[in-house]
């Protein structure tokens, strides 16, 4: 990819003699369409291969011919994935625990970074930025002694794991950039609906909540994506697969389980893929704009 | 208000985190106290030299490999009119979007087995097919791969996201001088994407190392236990294997780790919110 880039682009630093702007404008970006190109066709080949799976009886799958094509588009396996009963279990707890996630999430970090962004208190700022170091801390550190706390409050494999740990990776995350949104409120504002007689709670649903809407929308997609594609978590705290959700669920349980074959499991992957995708589809730039307001997790 | 944030950060992720290292200094059935002996005994067992190796490797390499390849498509990125900005940034920020778990499964049902998809490219290149998955070294590059395949269209979007706010002039007053593609990268967007790549570059580090879901479904550690990371490792012998000690004490090397990348990665916001101001 990057010799693509460079052979384009350093054409005109050799024809350096006849200097000319614009034909180095021209030159750039037809290399630069050329390399996203390539670069498209790299990053596109592994869902455009589940999908061309997905669409595949388990005859073709097994025959060994071209795997890169579907030449009769056959959606059995689709039909098959959604009446199947572990995946509906799987789908309908995803739905039902990312769900209450996001829920919780937004009222904590919301709260709190109201707190944190327009009241000075004692500690306020060493806080700030403790919730930032929180956030730093990844799940594989905190998996061994959270599955001793489960278990000590006979959690452990029952769905309300989940809806305890998850706010774990969405709130810090969600709290900073709430921070950030609420910070960039002129403080006029609020003086304005102080002199009025507002109190701090109708302030902050008055106010804040619809002047940072934009903000509050990339964090619900944060929170929504962060525990949506968690595995770590289903799969050290849930063992049973009625409790599974669907990233676990489809790797454990549908793989070791003896009737499915890989047109299902494809299947079950573009449609546990789904929701995410068509809610990024949607909502774009509130996606990058979460994804640019601090460094998230790459 | 600050008091449920407060109450989550400090009963599930502080409280776990020391409850963690008196875990990690248990005997097998939690039972006696037993000091270091966990991470002595893990300091001179051969696997776990493999899995630091690894986590190293698989490490260094992606993030490299991820920020390299997202600084040079933010660049490409730029080129291109607003108009198709936005369309290609829809396309390539796909794997960002799709569940690692699940896209790392695709992968796998991609290259694993002797009839995978990919050695059938190879088969019809007139080439052997490949055991991908059953030798180290092609293992650990595919582990690597899927990993660049997920996160390389992270560091685009934050490159690009800071190249605009780059002031165009400086480009044009380079090019007025006479600067070459390379010169005004080298002397115009580093110097003033420094700081944003360091604490991306640092941000991946801490997260690549402490990578699970890539591995685990790719590899598990196989073959031979040469492509554990330290997630994975702690995973096999804490919840696997059920010692529970042995893998707090695995999963608790990640965090010097942690340590030294957070403190820069905070004087680099720090520094970052200064200039903001």
């Amino acid at each position: 990819m990057s010799t693509t880039v460079m052979t384009a682009d350093t054409v005109p630093a050799r024809r350096r003699r006849r200097p000319s702007m614009k034909r180095e404008r021209r030159w750039a970006l037809w290399g630069s369409y050329i390399a996203l190109f390539i670069a498209a066709i790299g990053f596109l080949i592994p869902p455009y291969f589940q999908l061309i799976t997905s669409l595949k009886t388990s005859q073709e799958i097994g025959s060994g011919k071209d795997p890169w094509f579907a030449r009769h588009p056959y959606f059995g396996n689709f039909v098959g994935i959604i009446e199947n009963r572990q995946f509906q279990r799987f789908f309908f707890n995803s739905v039902e625990m990312t769900l209450i996630v996001v829920a919780v999430t937004l009222v904590i970090a919301v709260l709190a970074a109201y707190a944190l962004s327009r009241m000075r208190f004692f500690g306020s700022q060493t806080f700030a930025t403790g919730v930032f170091l929180t956030y730093l801390v990844p799940e594989s550190l905190l998996f061994i002694p959270l599955f001793k706390v489960l278990s000590f409050l006979h959690l452990i494999n029952t769905v309300w794991a989940l809806a305890l740990v998850w706010p774990t990776l969405s709130v810090p995350f969600c709290t900073w950039i709430m921070i950030g949104y609420f910070s960039s409120i002129p403080k006029e504002l609020d003086e304005a609906a102080m002199i009025d007689g507002a109190s701090h709670l109708q302030m902050l649903w008055k106010i804040f909540i619809p002047v940072a809407m934009p903000g509050i929308i990339a964090a619900t997609i944060f929170a929504f994506t962060a525990c949506w594609g968690d595995f770590l978590y289903p799969l050290a705290f849930e063992f049973t697969s009625n409790r599974m959700v669907l990233t676990a669920g489809i790797v454990s349980t549908l793989i070791h389980g003896d009737v499915l074959d890989w047109g299902h499991i494809m299947a079950a992957n573009v449609l546990a893929s789904a929701p995410p995708v068509i809610i990024y589809a949607f909502l774009m730039d509130y996606y990058v704009a979460g994804l640019t307001a601090g460094a998230t997790k790459g | 208000m600050c008091l449920p944030l407060f109450f989550l950060i400090a009963g599930l992720i502080v409280y776990p985190f020391f409850y963690s290292i008196y875990l990690s200094m248990l005997n097998r059935d939690m039972t006696r106290f037993i000091g270091l002996f966990n991470y002595n005994y893990l300091l001179r067992s051969d696997t776990f030299h493999l899995v630091i190796f690894q986590s190293c490797l698989f490490a260094i390499t992606s993030v490299f490999l991820k920020a390299g390849i997202g600084f040079i498509m933010a660049h490409v990125m730029h080129n291109i009119t607003t108009k198709d900005q936005r369309i290609w940034r829809g396309l390539l920020l796909l794997p960002w979007v799709i569940p690692p778990a699940l896209s790392t499964l695709g992968f796998w049902w991609m290259v694993s087995g002797n009839y995978s998809a990919i050695n059938w490219i190879l088969t019809q290149l007139g080439l052997h097919p490949i055991a991908w998955l059953a030798n180290t070294w092609s293992a650990r590059l595919w582990v690597i791969l899927v990993n660049v395949w997920f996160g390389t269209p992270f560091f685009m979007i934050m490159y690009l996201a800071t190249l605009k706010s780059v002031p165009e002039q400086l480009y044009e007053a380079a090019a007025i001088d006479g600067a070459t593609w390379v010169q005004r990268i080298r002397y115009v967007s580093l110097p003033m994407m420094r700081n944003i790549i360091s604490i991306s570059v640092l941000f991946s580090l801490i997260v690549t190392f402490a990578n699970f879901d890539i591995v685990q479904i790719m590899t598990a550690g196989a073959p031979a236990n040469t492509t554990h990371v330290f997630a994975t490792y702690a995973f096999q012998v804490g919840i696997g294997s059920g010692n529970i000690p042995m893998g707090a004490a695995v999963s608790l090397f990640i965090f010097p780790i942690l340590a030294i990348f957070a403190v820069f990665i905070l004087r680099g916001v720090g520094r970052r919110t200064r200039e903001a101001v």
